[in-house]
């Protein structure tokens, strides 16, 4: 690891001072993408700016049929949390099958949104359920946050505060997950919402998390794993890599929305 | 440089270190608790496993400054009078490990998963070991071991 200066925030506002005042500093939350980049040298901030134990980034609630889960809560926590089971059960399960204990133990909702990994899990549940990212600045709408792989409307020095996650009637999440490293080779997240059924990717899309249309019309007009076998996505924008081929990713993707839709349905 | 407090094994210890001195490091180099190995460089392994406020964590993917205030524990600290813990006795029990290298993580894993899963099911147990590689592929005996840590936990 080159050095850098270690800095453990006191208030949200004095870390967006330092993050807004210095562009080579970053913010650290439970550094588990951070600390292995830094590991292999692939980035090399001034600072780090650790903002994980703030009061004003923890906190789940469930009130006015809204969801609230603050940034620096750790997957381990989502995942157990009975607030989040009762309200968003898709949401816990996905939390419990991100990476493994030790990296559910010190990872954070706040830290994998930021971070946009295609292959995170996170992001698809955000776009899927229309939730609202809250920064220290203002609310940006799941559409408009996530801009193509590692790539968000996040500005420096703003840092996500929660997630609000208006609750759906139902959703379910599926992943294939790649088997050394927990990562989504394909992960399909499906919410019936007020406004309609929608359907997000992660692992597979060639600029990251991505909605799939196609499948949500085939499941406006009732969920079930039939209406995505009819379907077939075209693997033009489908990432393609050492673990597989566009097409296979995008036959993969078809298989876990097949099983997302199967679980809504009742019918596995 | 980074003052830090933590207590490791019981014990308060403060020390400076570099900011960018990994937890793993300052307790193997520092405070010469070696039993805590480290097994890769990509932070895939889980030999560095300690646990930290009660969690299973990757020693090698935290910095020490980060584990200020923190209670830690290591496979130094795991057995109690001289007895070992349920997990250190499965693991001898049930020859649990071929060259042991990764037997220290694997054991911090266990004692953090039969904790929260006191009678884990074979799929808890496997998904539970996700973060710990055993090169020799020697798990068919850690499973045995950590059902059998299970059983020696509630017998205790």
């Amino acid at each position: 690891m080159y050095s850098f200066q270690y800095r453990k925030a006191k208030s949200l506002a004095e870390a967006g001072e330092v993050l807004a005042k210095d562009d080579e500093a970053k913010p650290l939350s439970g550094g588990m993408t951070l600390i292995p980049t830094l590991k292999q040298r692939l980035a090399q901030p001034t600072q780090l700016v650790d903002i994980a134990g703030l009061p004003e980034l923890a906190g789940i609630d469930n009130k006015n049929g809204v969801l609230t889960i603050g940034a620096a809560t750790r997957h381990a926590d989502v995942a157990g949390s009975k607030v989040v089971q009762d309200a968003i059960p898709a949401l816990a399960c996905l939390a419990a099958g991100i990476g493994d204990p030790q990296v559910r133990n010190r990872g954070t909702l706040g830290g994998s949104v930021a971070n946009n990994d295609p292959a995170a899990d996170y992001p698809a549940a955000v776009l899927a359920l229309n939730a609202k990212v809250v920064t220290n600045k203002r609310e940006i709408a799941a559409a408009d946050f996530f801009q193509g792989m590692f790539t968000t409307a996040l500005e420096p020095g703003e840092l996500i505060v929660k997630i609000a996650f208006p609750l759906p009637k139902a959703a379910a999440y599926c992943k294939f997950p790649h088997p050394a490293s927990g990562y989504a080779m394909a992960g399909v997240f499906i919410a019936q919402t007020g406004d309609g059924v929608r359907v997000a990717v992660t692992g597979a899309g060639a600029s990251g998390v991505f909605r799939w249309t196609e499948a949500e019309q085939a499941l406006a007009r009732g969920i079930s794993a039939e209406a995505i076998e009819k379907l077939t996505l075209a693997a033009d924008d489908i990432n393609e890599d050492i673990h597989g081929t566009r097409e296979y990713r995008a036959q993969l993707v078809k298989v876990m929305a097949t099983r997302a839709a199967a679980a809504l349905s009742g019918k596995k | 440089m980074a003052k830090i407090t933590l207590t490791v094994n019981g014990e308060k210890r403060s020390a400076e270190v570099e900011d960018r001195t990994l937890l793993a490091n300052f307790l193997r180099d520092e405070l010469k608790l070696t039993g805590t190995h480290v097994g890769c460089d990509t932070s895939q392994c889980g030999a560095c496993t300690v646990h930290v406020d009660g969690r299973a964590v990757k020693s090698c993917t935290m910095l020490a400054a980060q584990a200020e205030g923190c209670e830690v524990v290591t496979i130094e600290g795991l057995a109690k009078n001289g007895k070992l813990h349920p997990a250190q006795a499965a693991f001898t029990e049930c020859h649990a490990l071929q060259c042991g290298f990764c037997t220290p993580g694997m054991i911090m894993t266990t004692a953090a998963l039969i904790k929260q899963h006191p009678q884990p099911t074979d799929e808890q147990i496997v998904h539970g070991l996700e973060g710990n590689l055993c090169r020799c592929t020697g798990y068919l005996n850690i499973v045995k071991a950590v059902k059998h840590a299970a059983e020696l936990q509630k017998a205790k």
